[in-house]
Protein backbone atom coordinates (compact mmCIF):
# COMPACT_ATOMS: atom_id res chain seq x y z
CA UNK A 1 0.00 0.00 0.00
CA UNK A 2 1.69 3.42 -1.20
CA UNK A 3 1.38 6.67 0.13
CA UNK A 4 -0.19 9.48 -2.87
CA UNK A 5 3.49 11.95 -2.64
CA UNK A 6 0.15 15.05 -3.20
CA UNK A 7 -1.23 13.57 0.78
CA UNK A 8 2.77 14.66 1.94
CA UNK A 9 2.46 17.99 0.07
CA UNK A 10 -0.79 18.79 1.53
CA UNK A 11 0.46 18.24 5.07
CA UNK A 12 3.60 20.70 4.17
CA UNK A 13 0.78 23.58 2.61
CA UNK A 14 -1.29 23.14 5.82
CA UNK A 15 1.49 23.07 8.24
CA UNK A 16 2.67 26.48 6.52
CA UNK A 17 -0.85 28.13 6.41
CA UNK A 18 -0.97 27.24 10.80
CA UNK A 19 2.67 28.94 10.59
CA UNK A 20 1.56 31.77 8.80
CA UNK A 21 -1.61 31.96 10.85
CA UNK A 22 0.09 32.12 14.04
CA UNK A 23 2.39 34.62 12.83
CA UNK A 24 -0.64 36.78 12.33
CA UNK A 25 -2.43 36.55 15.21
CA UNK A 26 -0.04 35.75 18.17
CA UNK A 27 0.88 38.34 20.58
CA UNK A 28 3.80 36.91 22.02
CA UNK A 29 7.23 37.15 20.55
CA UNK A 30 8.16 33.92 21.04
CA UNK A 31 5.17 32.24 19.95
CA UNK A 32 5.37 34.25 16.61
CA UNK A 33 9.13 33.16 16.69
CA UNK A 34 8.21 29.52 17.09
CA UNK A 35 5.61 29.87 14.11
CA UNK A 36 8.41 30.56 11.77
CA UNK A 37 10.42 27.61 12.50
CA UNK A 38 7.15 25.71 12.20
CA UNK A 39 6.90 27.16 8.49
CA UNK A 40 10.54 26.37 8.16
CA UNK A 41 9.70 22.84 9.34
CA UNK A 42 6.78 22.98 6.55
CA UNK A 43 8.90 23.32 3.57
CA UNK A 44 11.46 20.78 4.84
CA UNK A 45 8.85 18.13 4.50
CA UNK A 46 8.25 19.55 0.70
CA UNK A 47 12.12 19.43 0.29
CA UNK A 48 12.24 15.94 1.37
CA UNK A 49 8.85 14.92 -0.22
CA UNK A 50 10.54 16.11 -3.41
CA UNK A 51 13.72 14.32 -3.02
CA UNK A 52 12.01 11.33 -2.87
CA UNK A 53 9.67 11.32 -5.97
CA UNK A 54 12.30 12.74 -8.09
CA UNK A 55 14.64 10.33 -6.29
CA UNK A 56 17.40 13.08 -5.71
CA UNK A 57 19.59 13.32 -2.89
CA UNK A 58 19.66 17.11 -3.58
CA UNK A 59 15.96 18.13 -1.91
CA UNK A 60 17.69 16.37 1.31
CA UNK A 61 20.85 18.26 1.48
CA UNK A 62 18.83 21.77 0.82
CA UNK A 63 17.76 20.75 4.27
CA UNK A 64 20.49 19.62 5.60
CA UNK A 65 21.34 23.14 4.95
CA UNK A 66 17.75 25.03 6.32
CA UNK A 67 18.47 23.02 9.84
CA UNK A 68 21.70 24.42 10.13
CA UNK A 69 20.96 28.16 9.01
CA UNK A 70 17.38 27.69 11.28
CA UNK A 71 20.13 26.64 14.24
CA UNK A 72 22.29 30.18 13.41
CA UNK A 73 18.71 31.89 13.16
CA UNK A 74 17.12 30.73 16.34
CA UNK A 75 20.42 31.36 18.56
CA UNK A 76 20.53 35.09 17.18
CA UNK A 77 17.16 35.39 17.22
CA UNK A 78 16.76 34.74 20.72
CA UNK A 79 19.66 36.41 22.06
CA UNK A 80 17.84 39.77 20.54
CA UNK A 81 14.34 38.75 22.50
CA UNK A 82 16.17 38.55 25.55
CA UNK A 83 17.79 41.67 24.89
CA UNK A 84 14.61 43.54 23.62
CA UNK A 85 13.26 42.37 27.03
CA UNK A 86 15.87 43.67 29.35
CA UNK A 87 15.50 47.03 27.50
CA UNK A 88 11.47 47.17 27.21
CA UNK A 89 10.54 44.71 29.55
CA UNK A 90 7.40 43.27 27.94
CA UNK A 91 6.96 40.38 25.25
CA UNK A 92 4.16 41.69 23.80
CA UNK A 93 4.58 42.71 19.84
CA UNK A 94 2.00 45.38 20.27
CA UNK A 95 4.08 47.46 23.05
CA UNK A 96 7.35 47.48 21.14
CA UNK A 97 6.32 49.77 18.29
CA UNK A 98 8.80 52.56 18.63
CA UNK A 99 9.74 52.37 14.36
CA UNK A 100 5.20 52.82 14.36
CA UNK A 101 4.14 55.72 12.64
CA UNK B 1 0.89 -0.24 7.02
CA UNK B 2 2.45 3.12 5.71
CA UNK B 3 -0.70 5.15 4.75
CA UNK B 4 -1.99 3.91 8.48
CA UNK B 5 1.68 5.48 10.21
CA UNK B 6 1.17 8.56 7.76
CA UNK B 7 -2.33 9.03 8.73
CA UNK B 8 -1.68 8.69 12.39
CA UNK B 9 1.90 10.99 12.18
CA UNK B 10 0.08 13.64 10.05
CA UNK B 11 -2.92 13.97 12.39
CA UNK B 12 -0.58 14.42 15.15
CA UNK B 13 1.60 16.99 13.24
CA UNK B 14 -1.63 18.99 12.66
CA UNK B 15 -2.36 18.82 16.27
CA UNK B 16 0.03 20.03 17.46
CA UNK B 17 0.27 23.08 14.86
CA UNK B 18 -3.30 23.80 15.80
CA UNK B 19 -2.19 23.39 19.93
CA UNK B 20 0.60 25.70 19.23
CA UNK B 21 -1.96 28.23 17.70
CA UNK B 22 -4.96 27.72 20.36
CA UNK B 23 -2.69 27.83 23.51
CA UNK B 24 -2.37 30.91 25.29
CA UNK B 25 0.78 30.03 27.46
CA UNK B 26 4.06 30.40 25.31
CA UNK B 27 5.41 26.71 27.18
CA UNK B 28 2.85 25.13 25.94
CA UNK B 29 3.02 26.04 22.47
CA UNK B 30 7.05 25.20 23.15
CA UNK B 31 6.19 21.74 23.88
CA UNK B 32 3.17 21.05 21.30
CA UNK B 33 5.90 22.16 18.28
CA UNK B 34 7.91 19.47 20.04
CA UNK B 35 5.07 17.33 19.21
CA UNK B 36 4.63 18.35 15.41
CA UNK B 37 8.77 18.09 15.25
CA UNK B 38 8.74 14.78 16.23
CA UNK B 39 6.07 13.79 14.16
CA UNK B 40 7.94 15.00 11.02
CA UNK B 41 10.96 12.91 11.69
CA UNK B 42 8.42 10.00 11.81
CA UNK B 43 7.42 10.75 8.05
CA UNK B 44 11.14 11.83 7.05
CA UNK B 45 12.09 8.29 7.87
CA UNK B 46 8.82 7.08 6.38
CA UNK B 47 10.59 9.11 3.48
CA UNK B 48 13.34 7.38 3.38
CA UNK B 49 15.49 10.40 4.59
CA UNK B 50 17.35 8.09 8.07
CA UNK B 51 19.73 10.90 8.29
CA UNK B 52 17.84 14.04 8.35
CA UNK B 53 14.87 11.98 10.31
CA UNK B 54 17.72 11.90 13.26
CA UNK B 55 19.31 15.46 12.77
CA UNK B 56 15.68 16.39 13.32
CA UNK B 57 15.20 14.89 16.44
CA UNK B 58 18.91 15.90 17.70
CA UNK B 59 19.09 19.52 16.04
CA UNK B 60 15.72 20.65 16.18
CA UNK B 61 12.92 19.06 18.88
CA UNK B 62 16.22 18.67 20.96
CA UNK B 63 18.34 21.57 20.53
CA UNK B 64 16.58 24.17 18.99
CA UNK B 65 13.43 23.92 21.56
CA UNK B 66 15.74 23.66 24.67
CA UNK B 67 16.72 27.14 23.38
CA UNK B 68 13.31 28.21 23.16
CA UNK B 69 12.21 26.44 26.83
CA UNK B 70 15.20 28.04 28.54
CA UNK B 71 14.45 31.69 27.02
CA UNK B 72 10.58 31.51 27.97
CA UNK B 73 11.82 30.00 31.75
CA UNK B 74 14.32 32.16 31.62
CA UNK B 75 12.46 35.38 30.44
CA UNK B 76 9.27 34.02 32.88
CA UNK B 77 7.13 34.52 30.28
CA UNK B 78 3.93 34.39 31.72
CA UNK B 79 0.23 34.41 29.82
CA UNK B 80 -0.37 35.96 26.39
CA UNK B 81 -2.14 39.22 26.65
CA UNK B 82 -5.31 39.63 24.88
CA UNK B 83 -4.37 42.54 23.27
CA UNK B 84 -5.97 43.83 19.53
CA UNK B 85 -3.37 43.26 16.81
CA UNK B 86 -3.49 45.11 13.71
CA UNK B 87 -6.94 45.09 12.10
CA UNK B 88 -4.91 44.41 8.74
CA UNK B 89 -3.36 41.27 9.75
CA UNK B 90 -7.09 39.76 10.12
CA UNK B 91 -9.01 41.57 7.20
CA UNK B 92 -6.83 40.52 4.87
CA UNK B 93 -4.49 37.79 6.55
CA UNK B 94 -6.42 35.38 7.77
CA UNK B 95 -8.39 35.24 4.52
CA UNK B 96 -5.19 35.12 2.58
CA UNK B 97 -3.90 32.25 4.66
CA UNK B 98 -6.80 30.50 3.59
CA UNK B 99 -6.97 31.28 -0.29
CA UNK B 100 -2.94 30.95 -0.07
CA UNK B 101 -3.96 27.22 1.54
CA UNK B 102 -6.63 26.56 -1.52
CA UNK B 103 -4.41 27.50 -4.59
CA UNK B 104 -1.87 25.07 -3.32
CA UNK B 105 -4.09 22.11 -2.03
CA UNK B 106 -6.01 22.36 -5.19
CA UNK B 107 -2.87 22.44 -7.51
CA UNK B 108 -1.41 19.43 -5.78
CA UNK B 109 -4.71 17.91 -6.23
CA UNK B 110 -4.59 18.74 -10.17
CA UNK B 111 -1.19 17.07 -10.42
CA UNK B 112 -1.93 13.61 -8.22
CA UNK B 113 -1.71 11.30 -10.94
CA UNK B 114 1.57 12.47 -11.98
CA UNK B 115 3.05 12.20 -8.57
CA UNK B 116 1.82 8.81 -8.10
CA UNK B 117 2.80 6.94 -5.09
CA UNK B 118 5.40 6.17 -2.28
CA UNK B 119 6.49 3.91 0.58
CA UNK B 120 8.79 2.56 2.68
CA UNK B 121 12.00 1.89 1.15
CA UNK B 122 11.25 3.06 -2.42
CA UNK B 123 13.85 5.48 -2.11
CA UNK B 124 16.32 5.28 0.88
CA UNK B 125 18.93 7.76 1.38
CA UNK B 126 21.85 6.38 3.40
CA UNK B 127 24.25 8.44 5.53
CA UNK B 128 27.10 7.42 2.81
CA UNK B 129 24.99 8.87 0.36
CA UNK B 130 24.43 12.25 1.80
CA UNK B 131 27.84 12.81 2.91
CA UNK B 132 29.39 11.13 -0.57
CA UNK B 133 27.41 14.32 -2.49
CA UNK B 134 27.77 17.01 0.03
CA UNK B 135 31.55 16.45 0.71
CA UNK B 136 32.40 16.10 -3.12
CA UNK B 137 30.43 18.71 -4.86
CA UNK B 138 29.48 20.98 -2.15
CA UNK B 139 32.33 20.98 0.02
CA UNK B 140 32.61 24.68 0.11
CA UNK B 141 29.27 25.76 1.47
CA UNK B 142 29.48 23.01 4.06
CA UNK B 143 32.58 25.22 5.32
CA UNK B 144 30.94 28.38 4.47
CA UNK B 145 27.93 27.28 6.81
CA UNK B 146 30.21 26.54 9.74
CA UNK B 147 31.95 29.74 9.90
CA UNK B 148 27.73 30.98 9.25
CA UNK B 149 27.29 28.86 12.99
CA UNK B 150 30.53 30.77 14.37
CA UNK B 151 29.44 34.43 13.57
CA UNK B 152 26.07 32.99 15.05
CA UNK B 153 27.19 31.89 18.45
CA UNK B 154 29.59 34.87 18.63
CA UNK B 155 26.45 37.22 17.47
CA UNK B 156 24.57 35.51 20.07
CA UNK B 157 26.84 36.35 23.32
CA UNK B 158 27.11 40.00 22.21
CA UNK B 159 23.28 40.37 21.78
CA UNK B 160 22.50 38.75 25.09
CA UNK B 161 25.48 39.77 27.38
CA UNK B 162 24.38 41.95 30.22
CA UNK B 163 25.55 45.72 29.22
CA UNK B 164 27.47 47.69 31.79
Amino acid sequence: MTVPIVWYLILSAALFCIGIGGFLIKRNIITIFMSIELMLNAVNLAFVTFANHWHQVSGQIFVFFVMVVAAAEAAVGLAIIISLFRSRNTLNVDQIDLMKL
Amino acid sequence: MNVAIFILFGLLCLGGAMNLLLQRHPINSALSLIVVMSSLAVLYLLLGAEFLALAQIIVYSGAIMVLFVFVIMLLNAGEEERTHGSRAAYLAGIPGVLALFTVLASTFLTLRISFGGTRLGSFLVTTGDLSRVLFRNLLLPFEVTSVLILVAILGAVVLARKEH
